[in-house]
């Protein structure tokens, strides 16, 4: 193929489709097809690979221009009673213009990851807790507890990169980590040591980890536990746990709030912190939450600094009004309190607004399929492949920069929200 | 356009302007003489007014990930300050930790028209970038932390030369838009991953076997020989022990003539003595200081109410976090490079401890000599927000105010002080000398903080008030790069400033090796971790200015 003339490689490309963004990939361009050459996985494959279908705005199904569209959004949104933007799979100038653009309308933010996000973003506003970042696991972690997540399923790479790299930096040897499951067992071998080594599990149900938690708290804590089994789990094996956390010198406790989908998961994580900082007081031991994909750590970051909260925000009184509750997107659309949705979706096709009555904008991927077809759909560009952006990584501390791979000619969220701003 | 600003009373202390009544006039954003032709465009009547330079923060938390931390944590907090969406400005709220608009527009409003972000992570400083750039018409800029990062703690256990260690410090300034280079715990914040709860100056971290009094000498040392115009930025051992004044005492005397800038001294100069075994240790210091020409110091005043501590010093704040007020808090350990603690704290005036450190501060700024070598500051917002500013300048002008309220502190904390006896007031000069022409010498702004030729038009007119809460608190006219931003206390146009950064050279050598360490033990590649200059410009409306390096400045 003579395309093939035309193909550039990058290197060092980072993935904004998984919260570690990992930033060692070697990506494949030819044209507008982009192929991961090195360092790909089942999540950021699909994540750079889906091709380009649709470019044109669509209004109730007819394709417009982008002007068209962006001053038919003006209208819809001059004439709303509540706005609501949500999705916000975007990145860092995606998030300020949506910031911007509520604050002007009024509008509500939240976002597609907010169920969990909010498991720990409520536990950071009741008692905080204390955490490292991927760095510090790659080169320090001697006991990593896994709590109620299968990690491969979501961070493939998270064990090749965090545990089982080839060295730490402190002459520890690597295949003494020990890597423990509490909870969900893993669904591969990602957590296997290079020397064959299998995790330890200690399998219970999800809706038994509140229980479970508790009781291995309250072990740590030096607390006698009357009962000898807890959710299906022998408290001396609990016991066990707790003596090796005790005696590890960087033990690392690990979560995919994704994951723990259970009522009031918070509750939990929340004893994971607590237990975390009473561990802290003769060693040292971390939390690591997982999460922060496609753009979720970015959109919570920027609201936070721009207004003071994260998502689930209001602006509808003229200032941030913020309640985790209230201002939760789907329970706003369920009940018929917004009558403009603006979703926001610029990384992943399949996550598409909810079915509601509120008159429905999407900024999506292209190739996004609807079951009923929005009133406003503007194919925009991914953040890192049509367009340069920074995300946020899970540990909110690392940002990466991301680049333009192709010349698709799709709009950024940040060029559509900006121009939807100046329309008003 | 030429505007002419007409009879203002002049206090410019970088030209040694006391109150001398003069014209000045700005055209294309800069001050400029006369012109020959004698054509204005635009005059403002400002006879009788106090003209002085426009504000400098050179400590102030305003960007990064630790103050985001503050923010998210602190929804209460914020729910007592919200600001309303207007025409000109942007909603926000923020007491303690403000979102970074209303940052911007607050510190406007008080004549400030530049802050320093005092702690921003060479891994993190893409985030605090975000957020000043984020943060309207105030200039920024930051001082990158090293000293507890793996990469030099390795390469001084390794013994490398001066030389390299130079190199380092240049890349890694260059590399992350930085204006100055900050140590944070030396060493301290590595030392406590290591299970180390304490590190005194001399004490070694038990991996690298390198004292906080080598890693001073050497991060001082790097900083003057490639010619960074701000002194190495000192956050000293032992923050708020009782008994600190000692290793206080010990850095002074051991950064053997190097420049050096320690900054919010107030936490850093405590004393044993006494029922409580908590004592000022502000006389010694301060002694210390007026004879030592080579220290600058910065106070960090506390002042009573509700705020929040975020700090670089993981190992401090986390044998701080059982005083959280309210009960919650936050301690990091991040990238093999540095930590971070976020502790909310509520100061009280009828506590021994607290009163006694607000003592400490006043102190301290008056008993210093030299007013080019101390700065205001309440280490935003670790000894109070920055909105507190005005209030903390008449407690240095206005003797018989600052009495009145130390009469109603707490009795014990009262006899263990001799502040009452302390007569100076600060004059006019000397705040313009230290929140202006100072504070631009210190951070190396050579067109700042002055109202000479050639000088940025960076301007704050005030009425003349005796009560200078009242005065500081809104000026007339606040001017930015020459356009009219702030007027009767109100912001009236939004710019955005410019971001300063120094880049001093280095041998490109240094990325052998430091590629070497990101590919085998980082998360991110070298190449991810350089913050370009396209980034600080951003959508358009950011910028970078470079400002000159010392002469003499080598490699």
């Amino acid at each position: 193929m003579t395309e093939n003339s035309t193909a550039t490689v990058w290197h060092e490309v980072a993935s904004p489709f998984c919260g570690i963004a990992s930033d060692d990939l070697t990506i494949e361009v030819n044209g507008n097809n982009v192929k991961v050459l090195e360092n790909g996985d089942a999540v950021t494959r699909p994540g750079f690979e889906t091709p380009i279908s649709d470019t044109q705005p669509r209004i109730n199904g007819k394709e417009v221009t982008l002007e068209q569209a962006v001053s038919h959004i003006a209208e819809l949104l001059i004439n709303s009673k509540q706005p609501l933007i949500a999705g916000l799979g975007t990145d860092l100038n995606g998030a300020r213009a949506a910031m911007a653009l509520a604050d002007k309308t009024g509008a509500t933010i939240d976002s597609y990851y907010s169920p969990a996000a909010f498991r720990n973003i409520l536990v950071l506003q009741d008692t905080g807790y204390m955490t490292t970042t991927l760095t510090e696991v790659r080169n320090r972690v001697d006991v990593l507890l896994v709590v109620g997540t299968d990690i491969e399923s979501t961070f493939p790479r998270f064990f090749e990169r965090m545990v089982w790299n080839k060295e730490s930096m402190f002459g520890q040897e690597i295949e003494s980590r020990e890597v423990i499951y509490l909870g969900k067992k893993p669904s591969g071998d990602a957590s296997t040591s290079p020397n064959g080594k299998k995790a330890q599990v200690i399998a219970c149900d999800n809706a038994d980890l509140p229980e479970v938690v508790s009781v291995l708290r309250s072990l740590l804590k030096g607390k006698t536990i009357q009962a000898e089994t807890v959710g299906g789990v022998a408290v001396s094996e609990l016991n066990t746990l707790a003596e090796k956390l005790k005696a590890a010198k960087y033990s690392v406790v690990t979560w995919s709030a994704g994951q723990l989908d259970f009522d009031h998961a918070e509750a939990t994580i929340q004893n994971v912190c607590e237990m975390i900082k009473e561990i802290n007081a003769t060693t040292r031991s971390n939390g690591l939450p997982l999460g922060g994909k496609e753009g979720d750590t970015t959109v919570n970051a920027v609201a936070s600094w721009q207004s003071g909260y994260p998502m689930r925000t209001t602006f509808n009184r003229r200032f941030p009004d913020y309640d985790p509750f209230l201002n939760d997107g789907r329970r706003i659309l369920a009940d018929g309190e917004s009558d403009v949705v603006i979703w926001v979706s610029s990384f992943n096709t399949s996550v598409t607004p909810p079915e509601s009555a509120a008159t429905t904008i999407v900024l999506g991927r292209s190739g996004m399929q609807f079951k009923t077809e929005p009133e406003v759909y503007i194919p925009v560009g991914v953040p890192g492949i049509d367009h340069e952006g920074r995300t946020f990584r899970t540990d909110s501390v690392v940002s990466v920069p991301l680049r333009k791979l192709r010349d698709s000619g799709l709009p950024s969220v940040f060029e559509v929200l900006s121009a939807v701003e100046q329309a008003l | 356009m030429l505007l002419k600003l007409t009879g203002g009373r002049i206090f410019d202390p970088a030209h040694d302007l006391n109150d001398v009544v003069r014209d000045i006039y700005i055209r294309d954003g800069r001050i400029v003489e006369k012109p020959a032709d004698g054509r204005i465009d635009e005059e403002i009547d400002v006879r009788g007014k106090v003209i002085m330079a426009g504000a400098i923060d050179m400590h102030t938390h305003i960007g990064g990930g630790k103050v985001n931390i503050a923010r998210t944590m602190l929804p209460e907090d914020h729910a007592q300050a919200v600001y309303e969406r207007t025409e000109l400005l942007r909603s926000g709220t923020g007491h303690a930790a403000p979102s970074t608009l209303t940052t911007g527009y607050r510190y406007a409003e008080m004549g400030y028209t530049a802050g320093f972000e005092p702690a921003v992570l060479p891994i993190n400083a893409r985030q605090a970038h975000m957020e000043m750039h984020d943060t309207p018409i105030i200039d920024k800029g930051g001082y990158v932390m090293l000293g507890s990062d793996d990469f030099l703690l390795r390469m001084m256990a390794a013994n490398s030369d001066q030389e390299a260690i130079n190199n380092y410090v240049a890349w890694t300034i260059n590399h992350a838009q930085a204006v100055g280079l900050k140590v944070v715990n030396p060493g301290g914040i590595s030392a406590f991953k290591f299970n180390q709860r304490k590190l005194d100056l001399d004490e070694k971290n038990e991996f690298y076997g390198v004292t906080p009094r080598d890693i001073l000498h050497r991060l001082s040392r790097a900083v003057q020989e490639i010619g960074v115009p701000h002194p190495l930025h000192v956050h000293g051992c032992n923050l708020g022990v009782p008994g600190n004044m000692q290793t206080t005492l010990d850095t002074i005397q051991g950064a053997e003539g190097i420049p050096m800038h320690l900054t919010h001294i107030q936490f850093h100069s405590y004393g044993t003595e006494g029922d409580f075994k908590f004592s000022s240790g502000a006389a010694e210091i301060a002694e210390a200081i007026n004879k030592h020409k080579n220290i600058t110091v910065d106070v960090g005043q506390i002042l009573f109410g509700q705020t929040v501590t975020a700090s670089g010093d993981n190992m401090r704040q986390f044998a701080g976090a059982p005083h959280a007020h309210p009960n919650k808090w936050v301690c990091m350990d991040i990238e093999c490079e540095a930590g971070c603690g976020v502790v909310p704290f509520k100061y009280k005036d009828q506590s021994y401890v607290n009163a006694l450190q607000w003592m400490i501060g006043l102190e301290t700024f008056l008993m210093v000599d030299d007013p080019w070598r101390i700065f205001l500051t309440t280490d935003h917002p670790n000894g109070a927000p920055f909105t507190s500013y005005p209030h903390l300048i008449k407690l240095l002008m206005d003797k018989s105010f600052r009495n009145d309220m130390l009469s109603t502190l707490h009795p014990e904390a009262q006899k263990a002080t001799h502040l009452a006896s302390l007569d100076r007031e600060y004059s006019l000069y000397e705040i313009a000398i230290m929140t202006r022409a100072g504070a631009a010498k210190l951070v190396g702004l050579a067109d700042r903080g002055h109202l000479g030729i050639g000088a940025a038009a960076d301007i704050t007119v005030y009425t003349d008030n005796s009560d200078r809460e009242k005065m500081f608190e809104k000026p007339d006219y606040v001017f930015k790069d020459g356009q009219m931003v702030v007027r009767n206390g109100q912001v009236i146009k939004i710019t955005w400033g410019t971001t300063h950064v120094v880049k001093p050279e280095y041998d490109v050598s240094i990325e052998k090796p430091l590629q070497q360490y990101f590919d085998k033990f980082h998360t991110l590649k070298m190449s991810n971790f350089k913050i370009s200059n396209d980034e600080i410009i951003d959508d358009g409306r950011g910028s970078l200015t470079i400002q000159p390096l010392h002469k003499g400045g080598r490699l």
